[in-house]
């Protein structure tokens, strides 16, 4: 681990903002790339550069999207050692990095990798770390990065800012941010891509990983998304919430349900929203065919804007949704992809 | 074998209600609970006490109160438990409590001996940040293993485990020397009915207190003001109320949905 | 096995138990409550009103910290028909002199609190644990059998305060499964306002409650409501007999609904927010569905013993009243150390029948019948009330000689004269 002594301590040699590219066998995560997009918008007001940081096996391939996405800089360390996620020699690769080069701000995803990678490195740097926000600003007098995050459950929020630390570390939940590519590069940046050789050894490696199994549907932390398309018993048949799955992947999210959806076994218990299930907070939440019991609220009203498709127009979701669409949510939901669609492929053409 | 749990007592979240008037929470009346997370923490740890004898201690910091948590772990079969109470931790936040409760550990290892097993819960439902374990791992310098769902080997002679962990993709196992640090999901274990002379023993027992002047700790990395964070402001999300009802004819109620949905699409190409 | 023995095992930590407890460790009893829910108090219910008097000799500076929300000062009754109600009130400066007569209480706080007092006075309390029957030998009650492995617990007498569906009571055949009719469902919400609103809508200051118990022809006769002032919320419930839901495919959620939509009732809410939605039973049956309350080894108290006051929505002071007599009685007996149903029955032949909670319930021992056969009672007359007041009140050029003569006719061709005469005969010799 670093040596506490090679921390610089003097926050005004600290700039440039910082996102760590979260890469799964060479990909990348789409959240990676929401970080770049808002990473520019901060820079803009801090007058600063963008910079990538990633770190595996093989990442190098990786610098296109980067600066595809606003990157000026990309920051790799590449070990056999790094092929797959583990907590040590990522944390001592990063924070390696962050020591060197330091960073003002730096932003990872709030995903199971980012949330055990950013509290380790955090506490490595002895700076502060502010988990899962949803909002991320500049402090025009000051300077500082004002960070927002949920509590309790999304009942509450506090803004949190970093005065005396750097950097200042965040995760931000996959989908909060839009992912916007650059029209085109910035003219007369330099984009540098740095080779970072850090010594690793097998040896030194204490953990090993002995198995790896992907599933489908598996264990998912709904929390972790932003855009959430939940279904009901009014879905009718667990076939029909491939719908629900299509929408989601159109937006960046995932699909979940209400307990008579888990009941009825369209969908499973994992993906069951409410009291019983989990509580999640999106920035979207899509509920279709589901009628808004108490029970289904309490895990998701405090979701920033909610869409209801609902025959019932009295049904009570409707009394907690920005947007209540009475309509047949079979009908209606294949329409909106449609919809959906066309406005993607538009602008792809544009 | 010694295991040691660090839990929290939260206030029960699903019971905190919101006044939105003065957009704080009415946390009056909510009943404060043992961190879900930890209650598999203590279950995993006494399992494998059963299995090869030793002893689990109980860490955590908080108001004289949270002497409840730490009894209803003894209830649960720990042996001892240990709460960290001074009003120097006030106002920690994860770096400072990380600090604090490493320290704590610290002391405990010299009162108790030498510690196998570190267990925390995956996160606390009361702050959500999950960092508070990843903290104290990384400042024992021992391997991590977050968001555990299974320990499907333990190996005293040859000091190892073999452990399960969620990712994003599904689950990965690991083969780890002990020491090492878990952080815990509620899925790792079904917890099992503790006989009655625990819940008695429990009920009897005494729990050691703490303070800031018997661990030897650098007050200066402690509380609210050696704290890197500052929460500048809580605010309460707004209240939700019916919004508006998207009219028109099928095909209008689509465009306007789209349009309403249009900035989260997916722009990957 | 465990070999756990103590001097008395109290089962269920609701006042009757915790009274019981507190009494027995405060004398030095080996004492050991066993509770099922999470903590003492955590699945408890009732409308909130908590008499001082019984906690004499078990707490003797009570309130002192108790966690008590307001005393009351005004108590009010409606008769509520569609749009309107017909009520009386009583508000008296007596009221504001200490020691307060009543207070509103949340179980939840008000139970962990007592359960602490009894701890401190040396009381074991095993909560998370549940108490399924008892072990009989040699046709005595040595002890129970709970839920864990290695669950049992022996002792001298057991004190059975495990409330209305009492598992061990049955279990041990003093009692018989609860009548439908002689058993309420009450659903309870409790709506978080403002304190400085709270004061103004019911005209009282910080700390000064107001109790409102309701019924009449809105519910068809056949619900009891109230309203309750906290500190910071409104308790609102509303209790029918098991029976009467049941046959007129009620919904008691329903029924709760339509009371707060209730034009009397929205201007005591609006603008609240639900906090908590509880439901809960309660024994209604009275003095005659009382089980028998004494065996070799064991009394029961409280709510087990269906020890309720409907009328006066009192229930947790004979619990507590009774738990006291239960400590009291095993105080005399171990003084020879004879806990046969003989020695004990003390409890019952004196203890509570000089107590007032065997002469009230005795008292009213009719009530509950009376109602439950006589709907008119709570049906008609509260209606006809309503219309009176309407036709009095409303200046509409017709003589109130008049009225009064079409209102004497409209009692009679709905009621009759009979009828009513027996009626108010039975209200007297019930209730007067
Ligand atoms: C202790 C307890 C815990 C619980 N925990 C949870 C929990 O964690 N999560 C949870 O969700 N529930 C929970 N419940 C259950 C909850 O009370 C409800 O029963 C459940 O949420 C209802 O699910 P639903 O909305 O899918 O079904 P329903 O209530 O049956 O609603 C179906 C809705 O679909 C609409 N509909 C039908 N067809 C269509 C169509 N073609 N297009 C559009 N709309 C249509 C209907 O109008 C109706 O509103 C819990 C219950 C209890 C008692
Ligand atoms: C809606 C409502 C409003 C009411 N309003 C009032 C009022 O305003 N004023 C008033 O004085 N009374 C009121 N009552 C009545 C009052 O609540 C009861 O009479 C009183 O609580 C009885 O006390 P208890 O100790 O006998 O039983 P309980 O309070 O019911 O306590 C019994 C305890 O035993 C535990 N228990 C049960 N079974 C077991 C078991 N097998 N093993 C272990 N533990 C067990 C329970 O968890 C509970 O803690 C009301 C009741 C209701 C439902
Ligand atoms: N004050 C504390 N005392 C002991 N353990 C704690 C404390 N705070 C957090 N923890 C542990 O760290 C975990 C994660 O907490 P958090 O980082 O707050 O989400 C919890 O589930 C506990 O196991």
């Amino acid at each position: 681990m670093i040596d506490l002594n090679k921390i610089d301590s003097d926050i005004s040699h600290y700039k440039d903002i910082w996102v760590f590219i979260e890469q799964t066998n060479g990909q990348a995560e789409h959240v990676s790339f929401e970080l770049l997009t808002k990473a520019r918008e901060l820079a803009s007001q801090r007058n600063c550069h963008v910079a990538a940081v990633a770190v595996g096996n093989s990442v190098a391939h990786l610098a296109e999207d980067v600066f595809k996405y606003g990157a000026e800089k990309f920051y790799i360390v590449e070990d056999e050692v790094l092929k797959d996620y583990r907590t040590e020699p990522y944390r001592d690769a990063v924070s390696e990095l962050v020591v060197k080069y330091k960073p003002e701000i730096f932003l990872i995803g709030a995903t199971t990798q980012g949330r055990d990678l950013s509290g380790t490195v955090a506490t490595v740097l002895r700076t502060g770390l502010t988990a899962d926000t949803t909002k991320q600003e500049i402090d025009q007098e000051t300077g500082f990065l004002w960070m927002t995050r949920p509590t309790f459950g999304g009942s509450l929020m506090a803004t949190i800012f970093c005065p005396k630390h750097r950097p200042q570390m965040s995760t931000v939940r996959p989908g909060v941010f839009k992912a916007i590519p650059l029209d085109a590069p910035v003219n007369g940046e330099i984009i540098e891509i740095i080779r970072e050789k850090i010594e690793f050894s097998e040896e030194d490696v204490v953990k090993k990983i002995l198995k790896k199994v992907i599933s489908s549907e598996g264990n998912v932390t709904l929390g972790f998304y932003d855009v959430i398309v939940s279904g009901g018993k009014g879905m009718g048949n667990k076939e029909n919430f491939n719908m629900l799955k299509e929408l989601a992947d159109l937006l960046g999210g995932t699909w979940a349900g209400s307990r008579k959806a888990v009941e009825l076994g369209y969908i499973p218990q994992t993906r069951q929203v409410g009291q019983t299930g989990q509580t999640v907070h999106p920035k979207l939440y899509i509920a279709c065919g589901i009628s808004g019991a108490i029970q289904h609220l309490v895990g998701m009203q405090t979701s920033e804007i909610i869409i209801a498709i609902n025959t019932d127009k009295d049904a009570p979701i409707f009394n907690v949704s920005t947007y209540c669409i009475v309509e047949d949510a079979l009908k209606f939901v294949p329409k909106l992809i449609e919809e959906l669609k066309g406005m993607q492929s538009t602008r792809r053409a544009q | 074998m010694h295991a040691l749990v660090f839990i929290k007592q939260v206030p029960d979240a699903s019971q905190v209600r919101i006044n939105y008037e003065t957009g704080t929470l009415i946390r009056e009346g909510v009943p404060a609970i043992l961190n879900p997370y930890e209650v598999h923490a203590v279950e995993e740890a006494v399992k494998i006490k059963q299995k090869f004898g030793g002893k689990v201690t109980i860490l955590t910091m908080g108001p004289l109160q949270a002497a409840d948590a730490l009894k209803e772990c003894l209830s649960r079969g720990a042996d001892k438990g240990y709460l960290l109470s001074d009003r120097i931790f006030a106002g920690s936040d994860t770096l400072a409590t990380s600090y604090a409760l490493y320290e704590g550990a610290k002391k405990i290892i010299e009162l108790e001996g030498e510690i196998d097993f570190f267990f925390a819960g995956k996160q606390a439902i009361d702050g959500d940040t999950a960092q508070t374990g990843p903290g104290i791992a990384t400042r024992f310098n021992i391997p991590l293993v977050t968001y555990l769902t299974k320990l499907d080997e333990v190996n005293l002679e040859e000091k190892y485990v073999v452990a399960t962990r969620l990712t994003e993709f599904g689950q990965e196992t690991l083969k780890v020397p002990i020491p090492v640090f878990f952080t815990v999901e509620e899925s790792l274990n079904i917890l099992s009915h503790s006989p009655l002379p625990w819940l008695v023993k429990a009920a009897q027992s005494k729990i050691e207190i703490l303070s800031g002047e018997n661990v030897d700790l650098d007050k200066n990395q402690c509380g609210l003001r050696n704290s890197p964070t500052i929460v500048k402001k809580a605010f309460t999300p707004e209240k939700k109320q019916r919004g508006a009802t998207l009219t028109g004819t099928f095909d209008e109620v689509v465009d306007q949905a789209a349009e309403k949905v249009a900035p989260f699409l997916n722009n990957i190409l | 096995m465990s070999n756990l023995k103590y001097d008395v095992i109290v089962v269920g930590a609701g006042p009757a138990g915790l009274a019981a407890a507190t009494v027995l460790a405060k004398a030095g009893v080996k004492v050991v409550v066993v509770e099922r829910g999470q903590f003492a108090g955590s699945k408890n219910v009732m409308g909130g009103v908590f008499y001082s008097d019984c906690m004499k000799g078990i707490i003797d500076d009570f309130p002192g910290k108790a966690p008590v929300e307001r005393h009351i000062i005004d108590q009010r009754v409606w008769l509520l028909d569609k749009d309107s109600f017909v009520g009386f009130n009583h508000k008296n400066e007596l009221f504001n002199k200490k020691p307060y007569n009543c207070h509103t209480v949340f179980r939840a706080k008000f139970d962990s609190w007592f359960a602490k007092q009894a701890a401190d006075a040396g009381a074991l309390i095993i909560t998370r644990t549940l108490a399924k029957e008892a072990i009989i030998e040699n046709n005595k009650i040595v002890g129970i059998k709970t839920g864990r492995p290695d669950g049992d617990i022996k002792a001298d007498c057991v004190i059975i305060a495990d409330g209305v569906n009492s598992l061990l009571a049955k279990s041990l055949g003093f009692r018989k499964e609860i009548k439908r009719e002689s058993v309420a469902l009450a659903v309870k919400e409790v709506i978080g306002l403002d304190e400085k609103i709270i004061n103004e809508r019911f005209n009282v200051k910080s700390g000064e409650g107001v109790t409102i118990e309701v019924t009449g022809n809105f519910f068809n006769g056949e619900a009891m409501a109230f309203i309750y002032t906290n500190k910071k919320s409104i308790s609102l419930g509303v209790g029918m007999v098991v029976e009467d839901l049941v046959k007129n495919k009620i919904n008691p959620n329903d029924l709760m609904e339509s009371f707060k939509a209730h034009p009397s009732v929205v201007p005591l809410i609006d603008g609240g927010e639900t906090k908590e939605y509880l439901a809960h039973l309660i024994p209604e049956g009275g003095y005659k569905d009382m089980p028998k309350l004494v065996g070799n080894g064991v009394m029961i108290a409280g709510d087990a013993a269906m020890m309720v006051d409907a009328i006066h929505r009192e229930g947790s002071n004979l619990a507590v009243t009774s738990g006291k007599l239960a400590a009291e009685t095993y105080l005399e007996a171990a003084k020879t150390g004879d806990f046969s149903e003989k020695s004990l029955s003390l409890y019952e032949k004196k203890k509570l029948k000089e107590s007032f909670v065997i002469k009230d319930l005795k008292k009213y021992k009719g009530v509950p019948s009376l109602l439950q056969h006589n709907k008119r009672l709570l049906q008609q007359y509260p209606k006809l009330i309503n219309n009176a007041a309407y036709e009095i009140l409303n200046v509409n050029g017709i003589s109130k000689n008049d009225k009064e003569k079409l209102l004497w006719k409209n009692m009679k061709s709905q009621i009759g004269v009979s009828n009513l005469i027996k009626d108010l005969f039975k209200l007297w010799r019930n209730v007067g």
